[in-house]
């Protein structure tokens, strides 16, 4: 097989940290290359000297025989590079076609911009109406958007950053086919995930990061899905398991809520219902977009909802604010890290105080205590193994991880009767992400109800008791996790069988 | 060439360091403005900042700097609030005046009683009138998400008027010749906030501020309200998390703004201006806005810049006599502060890098 991309020796340094440090491997013409590793071991780095986007200190491309080394993204993708990032850059207010138009050089007129945008959808299964308003498309064809404005540049390789993180599994399964359509066609793919069971099915060849370095090369069918996590980690990893309980009693139900969005593109909550018991942990799974956020702020009481909609312990809660709801024991932790559970600038201890203070009386009158700040903020540090300098530390200093264990350490240390959380391991290293999973199971098996929200099905799998899906604001039936197929997931996340 | 480069956190050095920088920067601007005026530029400058503190005849300026560096502290103290939650009251000036006409209407409206009581209604009445002036952005602001800054700037022009309305109608001095002014108040022992200590410039409304300054100091560093304070400004959202309602900040903060405004209307009717006239105003509550940022919105540092403003204020009077520059070129003076502490500002979250070549 001829080489199309060739790396010898790529390294960058920012101030304080080798991001990439002399990683060289090759990428054939047609074949789907996975790029693994955790957080923070260089991925995006690499990919975005490749793009153009980053320059190297060191080392040099090869691209097709030719050196290799672009100044900006356009004189890659002039040289055939595409890429397709985790985050979408479309404007929700303009239709498909015009969104494409925006990111060409030389857009054609419109009409034959759309003759082609259909072209190439039919082509590669990938259906989408080019008049459509980005707004009304769901996640999976907001991806198809990119993907197609990839296509219509014809590319030689096309890099795909996490694509499959807001996909139903079916739609997963469209998307490979769609890829190995274009891996028959001779185009090659640098595909980025850290989803191993995908990488096992759909790549021919891994390249493993870890600390900037390439720790490792294999072939992805001939590992298993441990060994890769393994080699990714480098160390061997603990399932987080939990012990048997009884259920108890019920905690917290939702009778009936629903919730208007505020925001124009949102999803309005439509009779969401549910009861869960002490002991108990309920996964609510779906496509990010289709109400988690609106749950999760009717339940923290940023939105007030009908009095009666929530109940904790029997009492109508659904018009107390923050403040009150944390006083019962209804405590919560957002999915945005920063800007939403923590203030970015702000001290750890400060931040203890956001969620802490009247729960855990960290002052008299309102004037804050110092000194019971201090100790609870040291105390989540300690309990939930936070690695940072120093609780005068910003919390925007903290890696992802690190900041996660804090912002869910932070409300299970005050013991709430009911903890619900949204995406608990998002962007969490692998190590990082078993150590607060294995929290939510203890908390859980002394006595509290637990809420997760999360798109991570393996995760739900794993910890959950109970299992749920919400689509298009809607929640499926609470079912026993036990017994559902990932198969029935997926309809259910498709809309289907909402019962 | 010289490049910007984002320093991983804020310099703590740089925020001390940026307002005397910018002094600095305004010190040679202005001097090169004087320059072109056709006066000696060091004269200028050492007129404005040396003569009113130690300068020959400073004994005269020195209580005139406690006169004015009182109110501009107290106006200051209550925007700092809202500015760190990122509310932005602009009309200081006219809560100012609010303050300053319903306090003398509750005062005057007891006419020629002499009862203790007197002064202490006028200071409520003075105090309510600018808290409910700003409280008129508030309301709007929470009920149709109108901006407060155009709406809390023209209800100032709306108080030019209101004033002017008073002092040439139902507040005007029946026994005035038709002047447009009130009865005066430093000729009325229990409407009146006369200087403590002769040649201090001390009345009741500078002890009022040095208190004021201590209890924003506690209430920002010590207890939750400040917290949330802060937190409403840096992080909105997470600051509905954790339980601000941000409707009822913006009502507390105008409020608070507008009642520190109306108070220090009050001590100055009273006290150094004496009387309601159409030309009362003086611009301190457009000038606080300056004190406040110059001061990093904390009490300890308003408090200096207000000094500091006052200073620049009577050596205003000092080049304007001596020099005859217009009235103006001071007010060019002081705007030019704030405009260099906002350039000079981007030193605090960058560094600068000297690069050779491109």
């Amino acid at each position: 097989m001829s080489k199309l991309l060739r790396l010898n020796g790529l390294t960058k340094a920012y101030p304080g940290v080798i991001a990439n440090n002399a990683v060289s491997f090759d990428i054939g013409t047609g074949e789907i290359h996975a790029l693994l590793g955790e957080n923070g071991a260089g991925k995006s780095t690499l990919v975005k000297m490749i793009y153009g986007l980053v320059k190297p200190d060191s080392g040099e491309m090869e691209f097709a025989g030719q050196p290799f080394a672009p100044s900006e993204p356009r004189a890659a993708r002039q040289s055939g590079v595409a890429m397709v990032f985790q985050h979408f850059s479309l404007f929700e207010a303009l239709n498909v076609a015009e969104n494409i138009a925006l990111g060409m050089e030389n857009p054609p007129r419109s009409n034959i911009l759309s003759k082609q945008i259909r072209e190439v959808s039919a082509k590669y299964g990938l259906t989408i109406d080019p008049d459509r308003l980005v707004g009304d498309l769901s996640a999976g064809e907001r991806q198809r958007v990119e993907i197609i404005r990839c296509l219509l540049q014809d590319p030689k390789l096309l890099i795909m950053d996490e694509p499959t993180s807001v996909l139903t599994p079916q739609e997963v399964d469209t998307l490979f086919i769609t890829l190995r359509k274009l891996q028959a066609e001779g185009t090659s793919i640098l595909y980025i995930s850290h989803k191993l069971d995908e990488i096992r099915t759909l790549c021919e060849h891994a390249t493993v990061l870890r600390g900037g370095k390439v720790v490792g090369t294999c072939i992805p069918s001939q590992e298993t899905a441990k060994s890769l996590a393994e080699m990714m980690v480098g160390a061997k990893l603990q399932t987080p398991k939990k012990a048997a309980t009884e259920l108890g009693q019920p905690l917290l139900k939702l009778e009936n809520l629903s919730l208007q969005s505020k925001d124009p593109f949102g999803t309005s909550l439509r009779n969401i219902t549910f009861m869960l018991r002490a002991g108990e942990i309920l996964g609510i799974g779906g496509v990010a977009g289709n109400g988690q956020d609106e749950l999760m702020l009717a339940l923290s009481g940023e939105e007030l909802v009908d009095a009666n909609a929530i109940s904790l312990k029997g009492e109508f809660i659904g018009q107390l604010g923050p403040t009150p709801r944390r006083m019962r024991g209804l405590l919560a932790a957002p999915e945005e890290r920063l800007g939403h559970a923590a203030a970015p600038d702000m001290s750890l201890t400060e931040n203890s105080l956001l969620t802490a203070f009247y729960r855990q009386r960290l002052g008299r009158r309102g004037f804050v205590n110092k000194q019971a700040s201090e100790n609870f903020t040291k105390a989540i540090i300690q309990q939930f193994d936070v690695r940072t300098p120093g609780i005068t530390n910003t919390a925007k200093s903290l890696s992802g991880g690190n900041l996660q264990k804090f912002v869910v350490g932070r409300e299970i240390v005050q013991n709430p009767t009911v903890f619900v959380v949204n995406q608990p391991t998002w962007g969490v290293d692998a190590a990082a992400a078993a150590s607060i999973r294995q929290a939510l199971l203890e908390l859980a098996s002394n006595g509290a109800g637990v809420l997760v929200i999360s798109q991570d099905l393996d995760e739900l799998m794993e910890v959950s008791d109970n299992f749920a899906v919400l689509a298009e604001g809607r929640l499926s039936k609470p079912q026993n996790a036990k017994g559902v197929t990932v198969e029935e997931i997926g309809l259910m996340m498709g809309g289907s069988e909402i019962a | 060439m010289i490049r910007l480069e984002p320093r991983t956190e804020p310099s703590r050095a740089m925020i001390a360091l940026t307002p005397i920088l910018a002094v600095l920067a305004t010190m040679i601007a202005g001097g090169i403005l004087f320059s072109v005026l056709g006066k000696n530029p060091f004269e200028a400058i050492r007129m404005i900042f040396w003569d009113p503190v130690l300068g020959e005849h400073a004994f005269y300026y020195r209580g005139q700097i406690l006169v004015k560096a009182a109110p501009l502290i107290m106006i200051a103290l209550g925007l700092s609030f809202g500015f760190r939650a990122g509310i932005w009251n602009i009309g200081a000036e006219g809560q100012f005046i609010m303050g300053a006409v319903i306090g003398a209407a509750a005062g005057l409206a007891l006419y020629p009683s002499q009862s203790i009581f007197v002064y202490p209604i006028m200071l409520i009445a003075g105090t309510l009138g600018g808290m409910l002036w700003a409280l008129i952005p508030a309301y709007l602001k929470i009920k149709f998400n109108a901006n407060e800054i155009l709406v809390s700037l023209m209800l100032v022009y709306v108080a030019f008027n209101f004033l002017a309305g008073m002092v040439t109608g139902p507040l005007r001095d029946p026994d005035g010749f038709n002047f447009p002014e009130s009865r005066s108040f430093q000729q009325w022992d229990a409407a009146s906030n006369p200087e403590l200590i002769a040649g201090s410039g001390i009345h009741w409304g500078v002890l009022m501020t040095l208190g004021l300054v201590i209890v924003a100091y506690i209430v920002l560093t010590r207890h939750i309200f400040g917290f949330h304070i802060r937190l409403a400004g840096q992080s909105p959202r997470a600051a509905k998390f954790g339980g601000v309602n941000p409707n009822k900040m913006i009502a507390i903060c105008l409020g608070l703004s507008g009642a520190l405004a109306g108070m220090a209307g009050l001590y100055e009717v009273t006290g150094p201006a004496g009387k309601l006239t159409t030309t009362f105003p003086l611009g301190y509550g457009f000038t606080a806005i300056i004190v406040a940022f110059l001061g990093r919105l904390h009490p300890i540092g308003i408090l200096l810049a207000g000094l500091l403003l006052a200073v620049t204020y009577v050596g205003g009077d000092v080049i304007q006599a001596n020099l005859s520059l217009p009235k103006a070129s001071i007010q060019v003076f002081q705007g030019m502060l704030l405009f260099f502490l906002l350039a000079v500002d981007v030193l605090v979250h960058f560094r600068l890098r000297f690069k050779r070549g491109i």
